[in-house]
Formats: C-alpha cells, structure tokens, sequence
C-alpha cells in the first residue's frame, strides 16, 4: 500500500501529474472575488466563508477523475485488483494520494487567500481546522464518484452530478464552522458534524468504492 | 497437485454467452495455448479466470492469489521510468528479483528511460518482466507476443520455459507458435449454442 501512495505521489509531482491544478484554481478563484464583488470589506467579509469553502470544493472537483480513469486507461487497475492489495486498501490510499496532492495544498495556501477577501485573523484558526476535517470526505466521497464513472469516456459530468450532492452537508457545516469563527461564537456543533461526517466517509466509503470498482471491471 | 481446474465454464461479454462447457487442468510444470477465431471469448474467459469477471456458469479452482495476469495493455506509466514501474510491481507482489526480471526481457539498457519514450515492443517487454517480480505459480497471459519482435518472441519463450521448469503453469492465449511442449485447447468446439446465447442477464447483471 505504501508503495501505491509513492507512485501515485511520484506521478502527480511529475510532468502531466496535476500537482497545484487545485491551488491554482483556488488562487485564481479568491483573487478574483474581489474584482467580481468589490474590495469592500463590509461587502467580502460575509461571504469569505462560502466562497473559501466553494473554492475549496470545487478545486478538490477539478482532479477527481484522475483517480480511476488513468489507472484504467492503461491496464494497471486490472493489475491492481489481481493483485494481492485489497482494493478497498487501494481505494484508501489512493483517495489519501488525491488529498496530499489537493487538499493539503489548499489547507497550507487556504490562511493567505482569507487575507485576499478580508476574513478576519480570528476565524483562521476556524478555516484551517474545518479544511483539515472537511477535505479528506471531499477526497473519499470524490473516490466513490471516480469508480462508479471510471469505465465511462468523459464521465466527467456525470461525476461532478453525482458527488456535488454529497459534498453539500460538508460544504455547509464547513462554511458554519467558519462564519461561527468569524463571529466568535462557539465552533463545537459544526465541527463534531464535519468530524461526525467525515469519519463515515473514511469508514464506509472504501467498501462502496471497491464494490463499484469490481463491477464496473467486468 | 493441480493448480488451476476447470469445470464446465461459461463465460459471458455484454450480457451474451460466448463459450460453454470448457473443462480444463493445469498442473505445475505444464502450458496450455488457447486458440480459436477473433470474438470466440478468449480474453473473456481468461479475465474469468484472473478473477476479474464471474463464469456464468461452471466452477474454477485454484489456490488464493495464484494468477499473474497480463492483458493487451501492459499497466505502464509513462512519467516513471521502466525501473521504477518495475519496482512498484515487485514490492505490490511482494515479490523481487528486479535485476533478473530486467535482463530476461533485455530493458537493463533501458532501465533509466521515461516508459513514455518506450516503443510498443519495449512496453510490452516491461510489461511482461512484471510477470517474473509478481512471482505467482500460475501466468494467465492474453496474447504477450504482440507488437514483440521475432529475438523478443525467443525471449519470451524461454521465459515461460523457465517458469514451468520451475513449478509454475501458464495459460496462454495466443496466435503464434511459441515452439513451448504445450497442449493446446482449440475454443471453436466450445462456441456457446445460439439457442441459449441470447439471453441476457438483465438489469441486476451488476449485482448477481
């Protein structure tokens, strides 16, 4: 299995691998914000939250169907299930792959983006956390979404169709548990929600994903 | 003692039978060449047999985590280089050898190189070095001699010759004449009867 997250790592730093797609995306997406609403701070303030956390989101979208789909263009998912790796084990790590190349870079740039729309220093330790809780569910659910698609050309929308509607109760305790920050209220209810949330991902999801993965090899 | 039997097997593509009633046995040391026309259900029955696809109908046996498989694509990255793809098989097999498996195929030369500046010959000569680092008794191979030059066919030969003198089978499906002591399993006899072919499995094929 460790050998799995070295290549998967390995591929994503090297060329053509998506390293940064997400961040980039992020970037742009927090950078244009303010041109696209305002400079306010009474205007971006309210909405720093949501928008964070959409970026977030939909960055973590962008490389979701790299998880499966090159591994079955070229043969090495057939390798894999042949192999005597579990292929919930291989679901697992390669969902952790696609967060250490997403969602960790997001987590690390997510404080300097804040800044770009005004979010005020005492919610960063509310943004940082809720990534840090939230994003592995994106990574888990988006797994699931990649193997149930993974035999299909351009399963591309179908996939963002079917995983959108999963990352809607992270989105919203996530974005919660920030403005709540933001606010200084308490940030115990959101947070045991999108700890709650992610830690059934984490538990249940790899068995679903396999099984959509079995099926979808035959 | 048997490695690999087979009973009565049936195998399916898109929902329609393709062969029935194929009965087999492979024991260590022994090769069995699988012929017959294109769409006759080679690849469908050796995927059966790899575990990647249930038989209709009749029963496999073998030992867990016995077969290597190697199909028309050879699972080879390109931004890694051809021994670093070569390793990552060897340590999911849990297996090692790198060194011999590199020389058997004739890639020392081509150990350093990006497998993307590969030619199709050169990949499918990685891809079967991976048979030697998965180390499994049984080689469940789906037309390895393709795009392989006539010194890589040679290569390839006395590599499967290596691997039954020492205890292993291989269930080969292929065009050519490897010159290997095989019998060999003509599928044209096995074709499914076209009475009982159309019937498709149906919506709740995915979860049977």
């Amino acid at each position: 299995m460790i050998a799995l997250l070295k290549r998967d790592l390995r591929l994503a730093v090297r060329a053509g691998g998506g390293f940064g797609l997400g961040v980039a995306f992020f970037l742009i997406l927090c950078a244009l914000v303010p041109f696209g609403v305002g400079p306010d701070s009474g205007a971006l303030r309210p909405i720093a939250p949501g928008i964070l956390w959409l970026g977030a989101l939909l960055a973590c979208l962008l490389s979701l169907d790299r998880i499966f789909a090159l591994d079955h263009e070229d043969g090495s998912l057939d390798l894999l299930a042949t192999s005597p790796l579990p292929l919930e084990g291989a679901v697992a790590v390669k969902a952790l792959a696609h967060w250490i190349t997403t969602g960790l870079p997001l987590i690390v740039a997510a404080p300097l983006f804040g800044i770009l729309l005004h979010l005020p220093g005492a919610a960063i330790p509310a943004l940082i956390v809720s990534l840090l809780l939230g994003t592995p569910a994106l990574s888990m659910l988006g797994a699931f979404g990649a193997a149930v698609t993974v035999g299909l050309r351009r399963g591309g929308l179908l996939l963002s169709l079917l995983v959108l509607p999963l990352y809607i109760p992270t989105l919203i305790f996530g974005t919660e548990m920030i403005r709540r920050g933001q606010e200084g209220g308490s940030i115990a209810t959101p947070l045991l929600f999108l700890a709650g949330i992610t830690a059934g991902t984490l538990a249940l999801i790899p068995f679903a994903a396999a099984a959509a993965l079995r099926i979808n090899l035959r | 003692m048997t490695l690999l039997s087979v009973q009565g097997l049936a195998v399916a593509r898109g929902g329609l039978r393709t062969v029935e009633g194929v009965s087999f046995t492979l024991d260590p040391g022994q090769a069995l060449i699988l012929r017959g026309p294109n769409g006759i259900g080679k690849t469908t029955l050796l995927r059966a047999i790899a575990g990647l696809q249930r038989p209709v109908a009749g029963r496999i046996d073998m030992a867990d985590d016995a077969v290597a498989y190697a199909a028309h694509a050879d699972g080879v990255k390109g931004a890694l280089t051809v021994a670093e793809n070569l390793s990552f098989w060897a340590r999911v097999f849990g297996g090692g050898g790198m060194d011999t498996a590199l020389s058997a195929m004739d890639l020392v030369p081509l150990a350093d190189r990006p497998a993307a500046a590969l030619s199709a010959g050169q990949k499918r000569r990685l891809g079967l070095a991976r048979l030697l680092v998965a180390r499994r008794p049984l080689w469940v191979l789906d037309e390895p001699t393709v795009s392989l030059d006539t010194a890589s066919v040679l290569r390839f030969a006395a590599m499967v010759r290596g691997h039954l003198a020492g205890g292993g089978a291989a269930l080969i499906a292929t065009h050519i004449d490897l010159g290997l002591d095989a019998q060999v399993l003509d599928l044209t006899a096995f074709r499914a009867k076209a009475d009982r072919a159309a019937r498709p499995a149906g919506f709740n094929e995915a979860f049977a």
